[in-house]
C-alpha cells in the first residue's frame, strides 16, 4: 500500500528529504544515482588525500584546495545520497538547509574572527 | 469550489472524479493533496527529521569552531602531525563512504520491498560502520596509551570532543540500524516503519557528511 503513499507524496509537489525525485521508481535508476555519487565522492576523497601529502602543488594553496574539495564532496553527498535538488518539490528542504548553512558559517567564521582578534590583542606570554 | 465543499468531499463520494481520499491498505488513511490539505506524514516526518539533522550539524559546527581555534594550542605536547596516521584515516573514510552507499541500496530495497537489497544493504552498512568504529576506538586507545589523551592539551581536548562526538553518533546510528532491521523483519514494510527507515537513511548520510568535514579539517589540514 505504501507504493500509493509514495505516489501521493510525489503528486503533491513536495518531496521528503531523502526521497528520490518524482518518477524515479526503477531500482536500476536509483542504483545508478548512488553509484554516480559513490564514484564522485571517492574521486574527490582520493584527490584530497593525494594533494594533502604531495609536493607537486604550491604549498600554501593546499589548505584552500582541501576546503574547496570538502565543500564539493559535501555537495555530492547532498545531491546523490540525500537527493536534495533544485526542483520545486525541494524548496522547503533547500531553504532549511540554507538557513542551517548560514548559522554554521556565522558560528565558525565568527568564532575564528573573534578569537584571532583576542589573541592578537593579548599581552604575549612571559613578558 | 469553496473550502466547505472541498471539505465535504472528504466524506467519501468523489464527485469530481479527481483524487480526493486514498485509503491505505493499513490503518492510516492517506489524505490526498487537495488545496489546503496537510502534506502526507512521510513529508512531515522527513522534513522534521531534516530540521533536527540541521540542528545537529549546527552543534557540530560549534565543536569545529572550537577545534579550529585550539588546534595549535598543544601545550608542548604532540601535535596532529605527530599523532595522526593518514592510512588509518583513509581506511576509515572508505568504510564510511561505502556504508553510505550500501545504506542507499537498503533504501531502494525498502521501497522496492526487496528483502535481499534491504537486509543485505543494512547488514553491509552495519559491517562498514562497525569497522569504522573499530578503527576509531583503536586510534583513540593508541593515543591515550602514548600519553596523548584528552587532558594533555587544549588541542587534544578539542580533538577528542569533536571526533568522539561523531563516534558516539555512529554508535547510536548502529543501534538504530539494527533496530530498523528488526522492525522490518517483525512488522514488514509498513508505512510507519518505512518513515523510520527514511529517517535512519538521512541520519546515516549526514554522519558521512560530517566525517568529510572531520577528515579534511582535523586530519588532512592538521597533519599538513
Amino acid at each position: 500500500m505504501s507504493q500509493s503513499e509514495f505516489e501521493t507524496v510525489l503528486d503533491h509537489g513536495d518531496a521528503a528529504p531523502g526521497d528520490e525525485p518524482a518518477g524515479r521508481h526503477e531500482v536500476a535508476e536509483g542504483l545508478l544515482g548512488y553509484l554516480i555519487g559513490l564514484f564522485l565522492a571517492a574521486l574527490i576523497t582520493v584527490v584530497a588525500f593525494f594533494i594533502a601529502g604531495t609536493n607537486l602543488v604550491w604549498g600554501p594553496s593546499i589548505p584552500l584546495a582541501l576546503v574547496v574539495l570538502a565543500i564539493a564532496q559535501i555537495g555530492v553527498h547532498l545531491v546523490f545520497f540525500i537527493h536534495i535538488t533544485t526542483g520545486p518539490d525541494n524548496t522547503n528542504n533547500v531553504l532549511a538547509l540554507a538557513f542551517g548553512v548560514l548559522i554554521v558559517m556565522l558560528i565558525i567564521v565568527g568564532s575564528l574572527w573573534i578569537m584571532a582578534n583576542l589573541a592578537e590583542n593579548m599581552t604575549p606570554m612571559g613578558m | 469550489m469553496t473550502a466547505f465543499e472541498a471539505g465535504a468531499g472528504y466524506g467519501g463520494q468523489n464527485r469530481g472524479g479527481g483524487p480526493v481520499t486514498i485509503l491505505g491498505g493499513g490503518s492510516e488513511p492517506l489524505v490526498s493533496h487537495a488545496d489546503g490539505s496537510p502534506a502526507s506524514r512521510r513529508i512531515i516526518v522527513g522534513y522534521g527529521f531534516w530540521i533536527f539533522l540541521l540542528s545537529d550539524i549546527i552543534m557540530f559546527s560549534a565543536f569545529f569552531a572550537t577545534f579550529a581555534v585550539l588546534s595549535s594550542e598543544t601545550a608542548g605536547g604532540p601535535s596532529g602531525k605527530d599523532l595522526f596516521n593518514l592510512t588509518n584515516v583513509a581506511i576509515e573514510t572508505a568504510f564510511l563512504l561505502l556504508s553510505s552507499f550500501t545504506c542507499g541500496i537498503a533504501t531502494i530495497g525498502a521501497r522496492a520491498r526487496n528483502d535481499l537489497m534491504y537486509y543485505g544493504g543494512m547488514a553491509l552498512t552495519a559491517l562498514f560502520g562497525a569497522g569504522f568504529l573499530y578503527l576509531e576506538i583503536h586510534e583513540f586507545v593508541g593515543m591515550i596509551a602514548q600519553g596523548a589523551g584528552p587532558s594533555r592539551s587544549a588541542f587534544l581536548s578539542a580533538f577528542f570532543t569533536l571526533v568522539g562526538c561523531h563516534g558516539v553518533h555512529v554508535t547510536l546510528g548502529l543501534l538504530w540500524l539494527l533496530t530498523m532491521m528488526a522492525q522490518v523483519f517483525a512488522k514488514g514494510y509498513r508505512a510507519d516503519i518505512l518513515r523510520r527507515v527514511l529517517c535512519f537513511g538521512l541520519f546515516w548520510h549526514t554522519l558521512d557528511i560530517i566525517w568529510v568535514a572531520i577528515f579534511t579539517v582535523v586530519y588532512l589540514l592538521g597533519s599538513g
